[in-house]
């Protein structure tokens, strides 16, 4: 069979979702963001609730995500973006209100709004993008920075004494009662994306059933600032990130009493 | 088992040459091409186009979307 005859349109199995526009996405070659757009944008479009969806977006590298996705958009200060989701969700019931945050948004400059909007329980879906580093800015340390890692602004690698430990926030945040579902995904993989997009449609759908707020976390890459290429990045994440940020899910109401909470263990 | 050929449309103007995509392939089917695409970028394309199976896994990492994919069964 000639490959004309094969690309056809009654032949497609995968294209760009309609939610997607046409702009060309500023982040980096292999960037980890772009896949959790696109995710984002399949799930909503699956749920078909593109006209009661408004997302959020943080300062950080996902600041034009209003760009990319065809939803209701607003743009936070840096790290008030569950503030903000808080306002829309409250005066707009009927809406499913998301944030997009990165890790310096989210685990440093928002770690009260984030760590109050989720005891409150407002009824949102929280992506919390962590790759360990302040991507926009250069690759400066961040809260999330493992032990020993290169950063720009630690050059001899993260030291206990001077910077402190890392932060596991999704470990605070499944121990809050307000939260419905938390989890911990990655995008580096087909297997993990497609589970990591399973993981987003629950967060949704418990948003759509009025359950509280849904957190999902990814851990992810980024490539340009850890100075690797996008695959190397790729492996260096599952050699160091996944034994402290083991993925699964932390939290899920849906299978146990909402107030429970499993530790993960590597 | 029915036999199924693949065939995937990759974008080269909006592809960036991440290389994601070619570690995805389970059948070795894309390769960076030496030749770059306007914004210097060496895009992915089809090197080995008969073992495609249309899995959709080079799309479904793609970063940039700029993967399409087909299939047909014979």
């Amino acid at each position: 069979m000639e490959l004309k005859d094969i690309i056809n349109p009654n032949n497609l199995v995968y294209e760009k979702p309609e939610l997607l526009t046409e702009n060309t996405m500023h982040y980096c070659p292999g960037c980890s963001h772009g896949v959790v757009h696109k995710l984002l944008a399949e799930v909503i479009e699956d749920l078909d609730i593109q006209d009661k969806t408004i997302g959020v977006s943080p300062v950080g590298c996902a600041v034009f995500a209003y760009n990319y996705i065809e939803i209701d958009w607003q743009e936070a200060a840096h790290g008030r973006a569950p503030a903000v989701a808080t306002g829309i969700a409250r005066t707009n019931p009927d809406k499913v209100v998301f944030t997009y945050q990165g890790d310096g948004d989210l685990a440093s400059i928002g770690a009260a709004e984030i760590l109050h909007a989720c005891n409150r329980g407002e009824n949102m879906v929280v992506i919390f993008v962590n790759n360990g580093i302040y991507g926009m800015t250069g690759g400066q340390m961040a809260p999330t920075t493992l032990i020993g890692q290169v950063t720009a602004t630690t050059p001899n690698g993260r030291d206990v004494g001077r910077n402190g430990y890392p932060l596991k926030i999704t470990e605070l945040i499944a121990q809050l009662p307000g939260t419905s579902y938390v989890t911990r995904q990655s995008v580096h993989t087909p297997a993990t994306i497609r589970k990591c997009k399973k993981a987003i449609a629950k967060a949704f759908q418990a948003a759509l059933d009025k359950k509280g707020t849904s957190f999902v976390e990814v851990v992810s890459t980024c490539n340009m600032n850890w100075k690797m290429t996008p695959v190397k990045a790729n492996e260096w994440m599952v050699e160091n990130m996944f034994p402290f940020y083991v993925p699964g899910d932390l939290k899920d109401s849906s299978k146990a009493d909402p107030e429970s909470y499993t530790p993960l263990k590597n | 088992m029915a036999k199924v050929i693949g065939a995937v449309v990759v974008n080269n103007e909006e592809c960036k040459g991440c290389g994601l995509c070619v570690v995805a392939c389970p059948q070795d089917v894309l390769g960076q091409n030496k030749q770059v695409n306007s914004r210097g970028y060496h895009y992915s394309f089809m090197k080995n186009p008969e073992a495609c199976i249309g899995c959709s896994n080079c799309a479904t990492v793609c970063p940039d979307t700029c993967i399409t994919v087909y299939r047909v069964k014979i």
